[in-house]
């Protein structure tokens, strides 16, 4: 039975079910990297959606012209391409510019973008591939905001955006180690074993439901 | 002397003390993908290391003879790197399909990874652009010879530890390990761990 295709079904699958870097596990470079700053999140978070919902949606237009053979050196131009227009726009902002560094034109590598290209527009009709960018763009938002809430919360102990503090926990001595490289890799470690202990429950709750 | 240090420095940051894996977390996609086995990760390494020489050569040279005269490197460069990266892996892929059938059947799906291998384009474009240089110590004049020796230690440092953490990952396949920390997460509290272990390295040479 072919489930129906509604645009909302393609736009919220990107935050649980198809989760980028939860469950499909693309795209974690930049989420480990970025993820010590709120500020920084906000930022990326929006690049990789406008490049996301972007590129889809080009793809999806062209994609009856392009031969098969030389599909992914245009999926790559084009993503580029957008990916230029963030680099000179977040220019105009030094700061932004200067802490995200080499991670702008990294975004054209995101394997998220190119994943979403290849496996989804290329064969979408462009209100889905719209509605799909928006949604994965969307979810790896969220998870790198969560991500970094928890880690500068707990690792500094106060959330500073755009030179106000917004959060001030009033704690001196917290555990630096999460805003340091170790604990990128920890907090994602402990979030995927969230997600690892949700799914088995589940699981076990639906052959105790079904015996 | 003096020269000849600085440029052990500079390969010696590049693969150790700001580790591509592990400090700086570029190219972490095929760094899980492939440390599941020892064997992968060595061809793995192999690949990436000719890749990224290739690359950053190719692009160094773009950019200095061609981009950079016409005065349209700063909103060309991402992709014409990411062109010549492309078209070089597709130049391996045809290469070891060739020579090396067994080597080809075991890397055949991760080659057109290396294309996304954030690495290649990272070292291509801190090459040429400042990137990791301003944040340790190490005078850099951007030209042939040190864009070299960089990506050189970058390639060898994704190798150390792809290859290590590979040989660690066949273990951990054993390792009674509770049960919401099978897999993928204890595989990046052990990546915690190695972190940790490289952060030890910047504290020599005050780098």
């Amino acid at each position: 039975m072919e489930k129906e295709r509604t645009l909302w079904g393609e736009f919220s699958k990107g935050f649980i079910t198809t989760n980028p870097l939860l469950v499909l596990m693309v795209g974690l470079c930049s989420a480990l990297a970025i993820s010590t700053r709120v500020e920084n999140c906000i930022f990326m978070g929006l690049s990789v959606i406008f490049v996301l919902t972007c590129s889809n949606v080009i793809i999806s237009l062209i994609r009856n012209f392009i031969p098969d053979q030389v599909r992914i050196p245009i999926f790559i131009v084009v993503i580029a391409s957008f990916v230029t227009i963030v680099d000179l726009t977040l220019k105009t902002i030094p700061a932004v510019y200067e802490r995200l560094g080499v991670w702008i034109p990294l975004i054209v590598v995101n394997c998220i973008i190119l994943a979403r290209a290849e496996g989804y527009a290329s064969g979408a009709k462009v209100s889905h591939a719209l509605m799909d960018g928006l949604g994965i763009g969307l979810g790896y938002t969220v998870v790198i905001l969560t991500m970094a809430v928890f880690r500068e919360l707990f690792g500094t102990g106060k959330i500073v955006l755009f030179d106000t503090t917004v959060i001030d926990l009033h704690i001196k001595s917290m555990p630096v180690i999460l805003i340091m490289f170790p604990g990128a890799f920890i907090t994602f470690a402990l979030f995927s074993a969230l997600l690892q202990w949700y799914q088995l429950r589940k699981k076990k709750k639906l052959e105790e439901g079904s015996p | 002397m003096n020269e000849a240090w600085r440029y052990f420095l500079l390969f010696f940051g590049a693969s150790l003390v700001a580790n591509i894996l592990l400090i700086r977390f570029i190219a972490l996609c095929p760094f899980f993908g492939v440390s599941t086995r020892l064997e992968t990760s060595l061809g793995m390494s192999i690949s990436v290391i000719f890749v990224m020489t290739m690359a950053t050569s190719v692009s160094w040279i773009a950019w200095n003879w061609v981009l950079k005269p016409l005065g349209v490197g700063e909103f060309l460069y991402i992709p014409s790197f990411i062109l010549i990266i492309a078209s070089l892996v597709q130049f391996v892929e045809m290469v070891i399909k060739k020579t090396s059938p067994p080597l080809y059947r075991a890397m055949g799906i991760y080659l057109p990874l290396i294309t996304t291998n954030c690495a290649v384009l990272a070292a291509a474009t801190e090459s040429v652009k400042p990137g990791f240089f301003t944040k340790l110590n190490i005078t850099y004049n951007y030209g042939f010879p040190e864009a070299l020796v960089y990506t050189i230690g970058i390639a060898v440092g994704f190798s150390l530890v792809l290859i290590l953490f590979a040989a660690m990952r066949e273990r951990l396949e054993l390792a009674p390990v509770p049960k919401f920390f099978r897999g993928v997460p204890i595989a990046f509290i052990t990546a915690a761990l190695f972190s940790l272990a490289f952060m030890g390295f910047a504290g020599m040479f005050n780098l």
